[in-house]
């Protein structure tokens, strides 16, 4: 599991590739906080393409910035979803919340 | 039938390999790949539970996983001696969860990959989850024995 954190316009996009699990969680939501905090963005698109699989730890890291971002008037988007992961984020409930889109180059010419 | 437990440290990194393990033993039976995934979902679920929750994150306690395979069906049990949940209807609940960063769907998961599905627990001595499937089985979310 590795996972990359790049601004582009108005978006953090946050790239994890592997396995998310409860390993992985902290150290990932320690960095995209850190990540908001510098870069003064309220944008988060994650890109899920790298994504193997991922269980409920790694959804609320997801849930826990949209929470964060969306206080502040940001958005979180998704893109990328395989079918594991696009599954768990079905029964989970969090396509209900997030916008989901078919690439980050989509995402990021839609809000800036 | 065939056997196979395991013990294992509390430690995060065990989650993956607890993952790894189980989905290697049962794929001797005649599971699909996206039902290898689902139980590989449930067993991050599982042991993550027993971790979190079971040990507070202790990581010197342990973790036993006990799976059992015969035919078309797979059992696994997930046993820790941590703290015990409280009131299991609540854990139980969808989105119930003790911290604002979970998403309180680890029970949730198991139950909608899983035929069916125990969860037994008494405070101080701590959580046994037994859980089990069928190949090929059409499967609906399942109401928990407790």
């Amino acid at each position: 599991m590795n996972y990359t954190i790049k601004k582009e316009n108005n978006c953090l996009v946050v790239a994890p590739t592997g396995e998310i699990d409860m390993s992985i969680t902290d150290a990932l939501r320690r960095d995209v906080d850190r990540a908001l905090e510098q870069s003064q963005v309220y944008n988060i698109i994650f890109d899920l393409a790298g994504v193997s699989f991922v269980d409920s730890s790694g959804l609320g890291v997801i849930l826990g910035r949209y929470k964060k971002v969306s206080a502040a008037g940001g958005r979180v988007f998704l893109t990328g979803a395989g079918p594991q992961v696009k599954k768990v984020l079905e029964l989970s409930g969090l396509l209900t919340l997030l916008e989901e889109h078919p690439s980050v180059e989509y995402i990021i010419s839609k809000i800036s | 039938m065939n056997k196979a437990v395991l013990e294992f440290s509390s430690r995060a990194e065990n989650v993956a390999f607890a993952r790894v393990a189980v989905a290697a033993f049962v794929s001797q039976v005649d599971f699909t790949l996206p039902d290898l995934e689902e139980i590989k979902v449930v067993v991050s679920e599982a042991v993550s539970n027993a971790i979190i929750h079971g040990y507070e994150n202790n990581p010197d306690q342990v973790v036993r996983l006990e799976m059992s395979i015969a035919d078309e069906y797979m059992e696994l049990v997930v046993i820790d001696r941590g703290k015990g949940i409280e009131d299991i209807q609540k854990a139980l609940e969808p989105a119930f969860s003790t911290d604002p960063e979970r998403m309180g769907l680890g029970f949730s998961f198991m139950q909608s990959f899983m035929d069916k599905f125990k969860v037994q627990s008494k405070p101080g001595q701590g959580t046994r989850v037994k859980m089990s499937r069928r190949a090929g089985a059409p499967r609906r979310a399942v109401v928990p024995e407790q």
